[in-house]
């Protein structure tokens, strides 16, 4: 049994009217990985934000090493050997690679002029032992997500760290990518690191970790070795009940072919050549690699994105789409994948988040919006989704990211589409509202709508659709009935063009 | 049991001194104006007298019309720095248009005096021009407002000077106007009129009144207004959500841009004396109100209530001052102190606490 390297104890931590950490206790022994579970708003990131010092903790100590340490900031963590990778990557995006790593502690040469070269060095040292082929001068906003997390993680390494934490690490890459973070991750264990790895995806957790830590509404629940627990434990866990299924009931009976999209692509973007067909209660779901123009065939079916050629015929009819407001009137709706970028108004209202696309069905004469109506439609979606709000005047930027996803969802029922572009619909939402979502989705169908689907966790789209559609390197690889299908089916047609 | 209770009520007190606290903090520039009205109406009590009130409400009417303008393209997290200098090119159209048929000097002495609602038409629909001009760069090409309107600033002032050469007028202030239009403008309807008589509410502070309730209906009962609000939050946002963000910025500058011609037209009357430098610098009075009533840089945030008491509380303090005897060259750092703690306060407000 390894000793004990980093050690919270007792930690508390409390907002005006909220217990965000309850005598929480962590403790991470040398050279393993200790996974820290939980559902969104369970307290992992406030537990995280207390350890660099981003928040100050109310009471409870954290113990280095054998030694008391107190950090004031994000910096002074970091040197005293506590890295995070973060899950929203906050870096210099129009400055060089090296120019990320080294900033705020630039080699020098004469005193005062900063040694690009010592930097160039020292940086292709530390991505030889990661093993990342990164040019350093490269410019970051042209790197993958995957490269750029790999320049993070360098950053930590750079350090010296002895406790590094990743949140959310895997939730942009693709299966390819994961399997070399985890190569990395295995190797700073073996160098005797502690890793605190923050993640929802139980099949990850239980490969990698050797700890795991599960923490419920601000509380520690247990801690064990992830060899002793399975997945239904930990969302028993997690969740404080019985969770049987992960998806609900596949109960929606495709009908006739009510879509019909034939050849299209992007004129600026990477989609090449997209055919396939939607039927009326049908659940279409869209596999591939990031990359592989998955969230391109959405944005350029609802006209986010400039088309060139192909066709789109809805019952019969040919339609164009070239914008999103067209899109709208012709029946489609899209829930986009990055929830906070292209989803919300987080500064408004649950209610102007509401009704925004739906605007026309409020006015009285033309041109004044009835506040009753907006009520009654907001009201019908709080109730019709399980939004949990404390009321309409609510700023959505406060609610938890599943709430957030079911106002946004509800925004575009209140549409009346017929055929919903749904791209990551469970990403960044916890197990329980997963769920929920799903069962959202699977009644969406069952109503007579259409759903077309995209998701990079494959057990989702094997679980809730009908069909998946497999793209790879901007084309259509293949199509597979989700009954008699595999994982392994799915990802070898990912990879056929790539 | 007595110790677990006298804790809970700890932690409550605190709990609301804590916000108390932030309710005066989000609202000290606000506490302070008052207060220091207060001191100047104690110090100098004709500062209450009825003829001062009244100079301060027509100052407040004739500033509030290009900060309900600006305000929009501030709720779009843009500005509009043409604004004075469309003030001024509407106010010399407007004047020009508008002389006495029989002037001597008249700038077009063919077209006689043309009617008051044509003028008004043709001045709010220059305005909003030039506001168009400003949003189709803005949309289109993606550029920051703040460049767009700076290079439009510019341009307007090159025109405004050509267009006070031109006619009879030979680049002198174009004054002589039309009894009637003076009339509509700063005239006043009888039951405005008190003291019998000696203290008159002008009605241009009716005309304020009434585009003020306009703007509220706009902002907030149209779907334009929504619109505006969504592309200020979240462009991207807005876009998916099948808003025309390309028509709604260009509308939001052209309403701007039509403000900016009415207060040209009233500007123009209220002078009455209108050079190529009438409204210069207006812009500036107008984003300084509109942040200290809470329109927000953040974007998507903003009230009409809280414009107008913004342009109340900046009148206030430039009426209020000089009355103590204020060096009137520290006005400029006063309204530069001002912006400032605005803004920061503002920011506070929207800032992710730590």
């Amino acid at each position: 049994m390894q000793s004990a390297l980093l050690e919270m104890r007792n930690i508390t931590k409390e907002f005006p009217g909220v217990k965000a950490l309850d005598g929480v206790n962590l403790t991470v022994r040398h050279g393993t990985v200790h996974a820290l579970m939980g559902e969104n708003g369970a307290g992992k990131s406030t537990l995280m934000k207390c350890l660099f010092g981003i928040y100050h903790r109310d009471s409870g100590t954290v113990t280095l090493d054998g030694k008391q340490v107190e950090f004031k900031s994000a910096k002074e963590a970091l040197e005293n050997g506590v890295a995070m990778v973060h899950q929203e990557l906050n870096q210099a995006l129009t400055r060089s690679v090296q120019d990320n790593l080294w900033l705020g502690r630039y080699p020098k040469k004469f005193g005062i002029m900063v040694s690009e070269s010592e930097m160039k060095k020292r940086t292709e040292e530390i991505f030889k032992t990661l093993n990342v082929s990164v040019n350093p001068k490269t410019i970051m906003s042209t790197l993958s997500v995957s490269q750029r997390q790999m320049v993070e993680i360098a950053k930590a390494v750079s350090y010296d760290s002895k406790i590094i934490v990743f949140d959310e690490p895997t939730s942009s890459l693709t299966e390819t990518e994961v399997e070399h973070l985890f190569r990395i991750i295995n190797m700073l264990r073996d160098k005797g690191c502690g890793i605190i790895y923050i993640s929802h995806k139980m099949e990850e957790i239980l490969r990698i970790s050797d700890d795991v830590t599960i923490m419920r509404d601000g509380q520690w629940v247990a801690t064990r070795p992830a060899a002793e627990l399975t997945m239904d434990e930990i969302i028993k866990l997690m969740v404080g009940r019985e969770l049987t299924n992960r998806f609900p009931p596949k109960t929606n009976k495709p009908e006739d072919v009510i879509l019909d999209v034939q050849h299209i692509a992007g004129k600026y973007t990477r989609l090449k050549d997209a055919t396939f067909q939607l039927r009326k209660g049908e659940i279409l779901g869209i596999a591939g690699l990031d990359g592989s123009g998955r969230t391109e065939v959405l944005e350029n079916l609802f006209g986010v994105m400039t088309r060139e050629g192909g066709t789109i015929t809805l019952h019969g009819k040919q339609i164009q789409n070239r914008t999103p407001g067209e899109s709208i009137k012709n029946g489609f709706a899209l829930l986009t994948e990055e929830r906070r970028a292209t989803g919300i108004f987080g500064i408004r209202d649950i209610k102007d988040n509401t009704v925004i696309s739906s605007l026309k069905d409020y006015l009285i004469g033309g041109i004044c919006l009835s506040d009753k109506k907006m009520r009654e439609k907001t009201e019908w979606g709080i109730k019709a989704m399980h939004i949990k709000t404390p009321s309409q005047k609510t700023q959505i930027r406060s609610l938890s990211g599943g709430n957030q996803q079911k106002v946004i969802i509800a925004r575009w029922l209140l549409t009346k589409p017929e055929v919903l572009l749904l791209d990551e619909p469970t990403r960044g939402i916890d197990v329980g509202a997963k769920y929920e979502i799903y069962q959202l989705i699977i009644d969406l169908a069952n109503e007579g709508k259409g759903v077309i689907m995209v998701s990079s966790e494959m057990p989702e789209l094997l679980g809730v659709c009908d069909r998946i559609l497999v793209m790879s390197g901007g084309q259509v690889a293949g199509e597979v009935d989700a009954k008699n299908t595999s994982q392994e089916e799915i990802l070898t047609l990912a990879a056929k063009y790539v | 049991m007595s110790n677990k209770s006298q804790e809970l009520a700890n932690r409550a007190q605190k709990l609301s001194s804590k916000q108390i606290g932030d309710t005066l903090l989000n609202n000290a520039l606000i506490i302070i104006m008052i207060l220091v009205a207060i001191y100047v109406a104690i110090k100098e009590p004709t500062f209450l007298s009825p003829r001062s009130l009244v100079n301060l409400l027509s100052l407040t009417a004739a500033y509030l019309p290009v900060a309900l303008g600006i305000a929009g393209c501030i709720v779009l997290t843009g500005t509009d720095l043409s604004a004075g200098r469309a003030v001024g090119i509407t106010a010399c159209v407007a004047a020009s248009l508008l002389q006495q048929s029989d002037l001597p000097t008249k700038m077009w002495p063919g077209i006689g005096t043309l009617p008051i609602p044509v003028v008004i038409l043709i001045v709010v629909l220059l305005g909003a021009f030039i506001g168009a001009f400003n949003g189709f760069f803005v949309a289109k090409f993606k550029l920051h407002p703040f460049i767009v309107t700076l290079a439009t600033q510019l341009i307007l002032y090159t025109v405004l000077l050509l267009y006070v050469q031109m006619g009879n007028n030979n680049g002198m202030a174009i004054s002589g106007l039309d009894e009637g239009y003076r009339n509509f403008v700063v005239g006043s309807p009888p039951i405005l009129n008190f003291a019998g008589g000696s203290i008159q509410i002008p009605n241009y502070v009716l005309y304020s009144i009434l585009l003020s309730v306009l703007m509220w209906f706009i902002w907030n009962k149209t779907t334009f207004g929504k619109n505006m609000f969504a592309l200020g939050a979240n462009e991207e946002a807005a876009r998916v959500s099948g808003v025309n963000v390309f028509m709604t910025t260009i509308a939001v500058f052209a309403l701007a841009g039509a403000m900016y011609g009415w207060a040209g037209f009233v500007e123009s009357a209220r002078i009455a004396s209108n050079t190529a430098n009438t409204g210069v610098n207006y812009e500036l009075d107008a984003i300084a109100a509109c942040v200290i009533g809470g329109v927000s840089f953040v974007g998507g945030i903003g009230k009409i209530s809280g414009i107008i008491i913004g342009v109340i509380m900046l009148r206030l303090i430039f009426v209020a001052l000089p009355l103590i005897g204020m060096d009137q060259n520290l006005q400029y750092a006063i309204k530069g102190g001002i912006i400032l703690f605005a803004c920061a306060l503002d920011m506070r407000k929207y800032l992710v606490k730590k």
